[in-house]
């Protein structure tokens, strides 16, 4: 019972990790329409920064602003330098690209960094405690916080406020939404400016959580991400959202109790490939 | 010159599969991302039969390209339901699941791969190097005819005119169903047969080998060639087969090279260095003329 509910626990961090991938992921294709695999680059990119500015100061809250931040400006770049001219061609051509910068960006982080694995051990500065026997350790307690805070502020933004109202116009219809005085080009701007500053927090908490950071911690995620979003529905934030936290659960609980031969990784694309047979528009997508 | 002979095999394995692609993606517009699964598919049916049926790669052949029209068939299916990005997306989980199942299975020789493929033979000899070479050319010729067939038969103008305009070409009587299938199928086969191939020349396969860098690697070569062009593929392979060989003094840095010079390609010249409207296509038009799709 108590071994269940610590998997369970464990399982629901990991769906937060990655919900906070796959959120973004979510809400560029909702503006842009791009499959924007590079996102798992920036997300590894954010581990990186996170891990050499904690290394210098020490002030892990600091590390995870710097990396924010940065990560931020290095979506924009994407968005401005690659995608945005792009997308007059078929789709598969920003695709493309995306897993070109996703490659080159593995393989720059690889050439600085090295392509060892790296430690980030430390404990968030969260209270841990024992709830009847289970033990709820700060790291775990400092996902469950950050991420549901992430989530309340991103919720907030896109709902109650303007600037949530243009960015929802914008992926509507962008000439539009243009010809209604929203500044689209801003929009899109920013949409990439807040997805890769949560991807870059996300690389910050994995690293973390398991202690690790390498140059190819990215490659997994990117398409169990792209899967998530088309189970959750392409373009829909509460979709990828929802996914992520039941394949979390989901994974950690299998390979915990029905020891499948298949590996965890396979999961994700079994589990979209049902959900697209039964729901050809995903769990939370719209028809058409 | 060994050397060269073994670099010019994978090329021409590589190219005979990049064609099974095109017709996929460049004929039919399905942007399929998981074409390594097929090439996969066909070497462990290839190896499988080789080593545990004990059948040559002659008798072996039609079985392989009968076990991979079945598996187009049914990884063909979501294509008919799923629209571009959700396409993508699922191909890339076939390519997935089909690499777990080989690294997870026992009967596929799992994480070890699989050993002892024997080379091909013809007329009673060992075909190595320079033979086995020609017999890839031979077979490159032969995949190259079939696709110029297929672009210019009514299969393939119905999938050409079912990737322009889905809704029209059906309102004319073309079913995109079947010719969807048709042309997934075909693809898949004939990257099952560079499968085989790959299968005798490399005498070993392990999963890794068809994973989903080399779907990507497929499909950049596609592009960097000219998605739908009928000499594209051919180009491709034979740039990117080549630079990493060219480019080995600089081994530490060559896989960033080549996804810089992947990403410049795409971002600057979408359509392929054959494509219409691309540089190269527009310098022989202006000497040559002509069609040459």
């Amino acid at each position: 019972m108590y071994l269940f509910a610590e998997q369970l626990l464990n399982g629901l961090a990991t769906g937060a990790t990655y919900a906070l991938i796959s959120l973004g992921l979510a809400l560029v294709y909702g503006v842009l329409g791009v499959l924007h695999v590079a996102h798992a680059g920036v997300y590894m990119a954010g581990a990186y920064i996170g891990i050499g500015v904690y290394s210098v100061t020490g002030n892990i809250w600091l590390a995870i602003i710097v990396s924010m931040i940065v990560c931020g400006f290095i979506g924009v770049a994407i968005e401005r330098l690659v995608y945005f001219p792009l997308l007059k061609y078929p789709p598969y051509v920003p695709l493309i690209s995306s897993i070109a910068i996703f490659t080159g960006m593995e393989e720059l982080v690889r050439l600085v960094a090295g392509p060892s694995v790296q430690t980030f051990s430390l404990e968030l500065p969260f209270p841990s405690f024992d709830l009847g026997g289970i033990h709820v350790s700060s790291n775990l307690m400092g996902i469950y916080v950050i991420t549901a805070v992430v989530f309340f502020i991103l919720w907030f933004i896109t709902t109650k406020t303007e600037t949530g109202l243009a960015m929802r116009a914008a992926s509507q219809d962008m000439p539009i939404a243009g010809a209604m005085g929203i500044d689209s080009r801003f929009m899109v701007d920013f949409s990439f400016f807040v997805s890769s500053a949560v991807a870059a927090l996300a690389g910050i908490l994995v690293g973390i959580y398991y202690n690790t950071v390498s140059p190819d911690m990215g490659a997994i995620p990117a398409y169990k991400a792209l899967a998530l979003i088309v189970v959750g529905g392409l373009g829909s934030v509460p979709g990828a959202v929802v996914a992520s936290l039941s394949l979390g659960v989901a994974e950690t609980l299998l390979i915990g109790y029905a020891g499948i031969p298949l590996p965890r990784d396979a999961l994700a694309f079994i589990a979209m490939i049902v959900v697209l047979m039964w729901r050809p528009q995903g769990l939370l997508g719209k028809r058409g | 010159m060994s050397y060269i002979i073994t670099v010019a095999t994978f090329i021409s394995i590589q190219a005979i599969v990049a064609y099974g692609l095109n017709i996929i993606v460049g004929y039919a517009g399905q942007i399929s991302l998981g074409h390594a699964a097929f090439f996969g598919i066909g070497a462990y049916s290839a190896g499988l039969l080789a080593t545990k049926a004990g059948l040559s790669f002659w008798a072996a052949l039609p079985l392989v390209v009968a076990i991979c029209a079945v598996i187009g068939i049914i990884c063909g299916l979501p294509s008919l339901r799923l629209k571009a990005d959700f396409l993508a997306i699922t191909t890339i989980g076939i390519n997935f699941i089909v690499e777990s199942l080989f690294l997870y299975v026992p009967f596929f020789g799992g994480a070890l791969g699989l050993g002892g493929i024997p080379r091909v033979v013809f007329l009673g000899n060992k075909l190595k190097g320079g033979e086995f070479l020609t017999l890839c050319l031979l077979f490159l010729a032969l995949v190259m005819f079939l696709s110029w067939w297929f672009s210019r038969s009514w299969m393939g103008l119905a999938c050409i005119s079912l990737r322009e305009e889905e809704t029209a070409a059906s309102s004319m009587g073309v079913s995109p169903v079947k010719f969807k299938l048709v042309a997934f199928v075909l693809g898949s086969v004939i990257a099952g047969i560079g499968g085989a191939l790959y299968a005798h020349q490399m005498r070993f396969i392990a999963p890794s080998d068809f994973g989903f860098p080399v779907s990507v690697m497929l499909l950049s070569l596609i592009v960097l060639g000219g998605m739908g062009t009928f000499w594209g593929p051919l180009v491709g392979a034979i740039i990117l087969g080549s630079l990493p060989e060219l480019a080995r003094p600089l081994m530490e840095y060559r896989m960033l090279i080549y996804s810089l010079l992947l990403l410049g390609m795409i971002r600057f010249q979408p359509q392929g260095l054959l494509g219409e409207e691309s540089v190269v296509s527009r310098i022989i038009g202006r000497h040559v003329g002509g069609d040459r799709s």
